[in-house]
């Protein structure tokens, strides 16, 4: 089992949530995060630009067995490459080994759990 | 010496005060004075109720359709909206013209009705500012700022201003129809089926959002959405109550039924929500609240409470079956611009007659010179109605048809995913929720 960690733009969501979909992975976590990497955003404030420190992300998480690994890496990088051409701040995915995984309300275990 | 300084005084003061100022009916300017700010009030109600029901990325966006409407539709009514509206006839009645309203110019001093026309001059000009408000709801999250600007002005131009001039001038040819004119207390047909059927032709033109309907749209805020409507019904009182353009009987008259129609018709969409889906919803309360208001707006000068209770319970019934088509159909009248204002103002113009106070049909009678009955009235309704549907609708088409080859009215793709706050306008709605 692994847990992949997905952090991407904050506007491409909807993409990755129907590619995500289309590759049969319904299960996932999704939260706002910030943060910086190589990106820098623009914003204008009062008629200045200004660079906000922190940058708006989108952070998914989801728990797959390793056979889904591929997959689901290849349907995030699918979805997230379409748009934004050579612009660095596509994001990063992790991948992380996971020890297991527990359905609360059944206490099923492991890959069945997922 | 000191109390005849002061009989002094006041005897001069009277005289000058009659003098000066003898035409001015201080009530109902007092009053007309509050009805504008009222309606005024509604446009940042209305960017509230809107932009509260938008995706995050859209908040600002959509706050700011409402917002520029201010701008742009004060400036074109004070250049010429006005005068196209309330001068007199020109073009065979197309709209009217008087160079004397041109920048307003002729009415610096000029008092109508005992009320300085400078009133009534902005408090229509507010009408004017929130029916192309209420089209933006049909095609939120998918325009492009600079095609809003520039469509809201021309369809202010050509679109609203006839109406206007047909239904509320004295010469316009809606006002004389049928024995009494066709009934449009304050705007029925002119802001909401015209806002109603020109939002749908937008939508249908411009075409769905991407993702609709398959991904779930949920609103950014229905907290805002409560507020804005509530806005909205208080600002109300001053859109129908303030169309007397006086204040006694009618105003009481009008006052009375916009507020039972929008409770009439708030209750009775929750209650159908609750048979249907078994959940009394917040927006479904708001959706009722707007369906009952608006359809009341064309008769809040003729009818009585149990016509208002009525006029709301049908409108909010309708107006839910006909979102519930729209679902069916699958167009993508974003925040049924069409669904509630077209089809709210619809049931509002067509089944007031069934409502009618007497003393009105009397009235009508005796202009009819004999009988004037109610299928008399429904079909100067109806008459009404089509030529507003068919103006608005077929004049919005063109006016997209031809902007569009000129300034791309759809946002690009790009600028749809990123929303419009980030492509349009620079700025995120809420910074609170992460750290920045």
């Amino acid at each position: 089992m692994k847990l992949i960690i997905a952090i991407i733009r904050e506007n491409q969501l909807d993409q990755v949530r129907e590619s995500l979909i289309e590759a049969g992975i319904a299960r996932i976590t999704v939260s706002n995060v910030s943060g910086h990497g190589r990106r820098i955003t623009e914003e204008i404030y009062r008629g200045q630009k200004v660079i906000p420190t922190m940058v708006s992300n989108i952070r998914l998480e989801i728990a797959v067995n390793d056979e889904f690994k591929e997959r689901t890496i290849e349907a995030i990088t699918r979805a997230t490459e379409s748009n934004d051409g050579e612009m660095v701040g596509s994001g990063k995915i992790f991948v992380v080994p996971l020890e297991e995984c527990i359905r609360i309300r059944t206490g099923e275990k492991g890959n069945a759990a997922i | 010496m000191k109390k005849i300084y002061s009989l002094m005084f006041l005897l001069f003061g009277y005289q000058s005060f009659a003098g000066d100022e003898a035409a001015i009916d201080t009530g109902a300017t007092a009053w007309m004075l509050t009805s504008t700010t009222l309606v005024l009030l509604m446009i940042p109600g209305l960017a509230m109720f809107y932009g509260g029901l938008v995706r995050t990325k859209n908040v600002l966006g959509t706050m700011m359709h409402s917002f520029t409407a201010m701008g742009i539709m004060t400036l074109l009514w004070v250049i010429c909206g006005y005068s196209m509206a309330f001068g007199p006839n020109i073009l065979g009645g197309w709209f009217g013209w008087s160079p004397d309203y041109f920048l307003l110019q002729g009415i610096d001093d000029v008092i109508t009705d005992g009320i300085p026309e400078y009133v009534f001059a902005m408090f229509q000009g507010k009408f004017a500012i929130i029916t192309p408000a209420i089209i933006a709801g049909a095609f939120a999250e998918r325009i492009s700022f600079k095609g809003y600007c520039i469509f809201i002005a021309v369809w202010g131009i050509l679109i609203y201003n006839p109406l206007c001039h047909w239904v509320w001038a004295s010469d316009g040819y809606l006002f004389n129809l049928g024995a009494d004119g066709a009934i449009d207390f304050a705007g029925g047909t002119v802001v909401h089926i015209s806002a109603g059927i020109s939002g749908l032709v937008a939508a249908l033109y411009l075409g769905a959002r991407k993702q609709h309907p398959h991904l779930p749209m949920q609103p950014n805020n229905l907290v805002m959405t409560m507020i804005g409507v509530g806005l909205l019904w208080v600002g109300w009182f001053g859109f129908n109550a303030g169309s007397s353009i006086e204040s006694g009987l009618s105003t009481a008259q009008a006052l009375t039924v916009t507020q039972i129609a929008a409770a009439a018709g708030a209750l009775a969409w929750i209650l159908i929500e609750g048979f249907h889906q078994g959940k009394a919803t917040a927006l479904g309360f708001a959706s009722g609240i707007l369906a009952g208001l608006v359809a009341i707006t064309p008769a809040a000068g003729v009818v009585q409470p149990m016509g208002a209770i009525a006029l709301g319970i049908f409108s909010s019934g309708i107006c839910y079956l006909a979102i519930m088509i729209k679902n069916k159909l699958g167009y993508d009248d974003t925040l049924d611009a069409f669904g509630i204002h077209g089809v709210g103002g619809i049931v509002g113009a067509l089944l007031l007659v069934f409502f009618i106070r007497d003393s009105w049909m009397e009235d009508a009678a005796g202009l009819a010179g004999g009988t004037w009955g109610v299928i008399d009235q429904l079909g100067v309704q109806a008459l009404a109605i089509l030529i507003a549907l068919a103006y608005a609708g077929v004049g919005t088409l063109l006016i997209l048809f031809v902007l569009n080859k000129i300034v791309p009215l759809r946002a690009t793709e790009e600028a749809e995913m990123k929303g419009l706050d980030s492509s349009y306008h620079g700025e995120k709605g809420y910074g609170m929720i992460n750290p920045s």
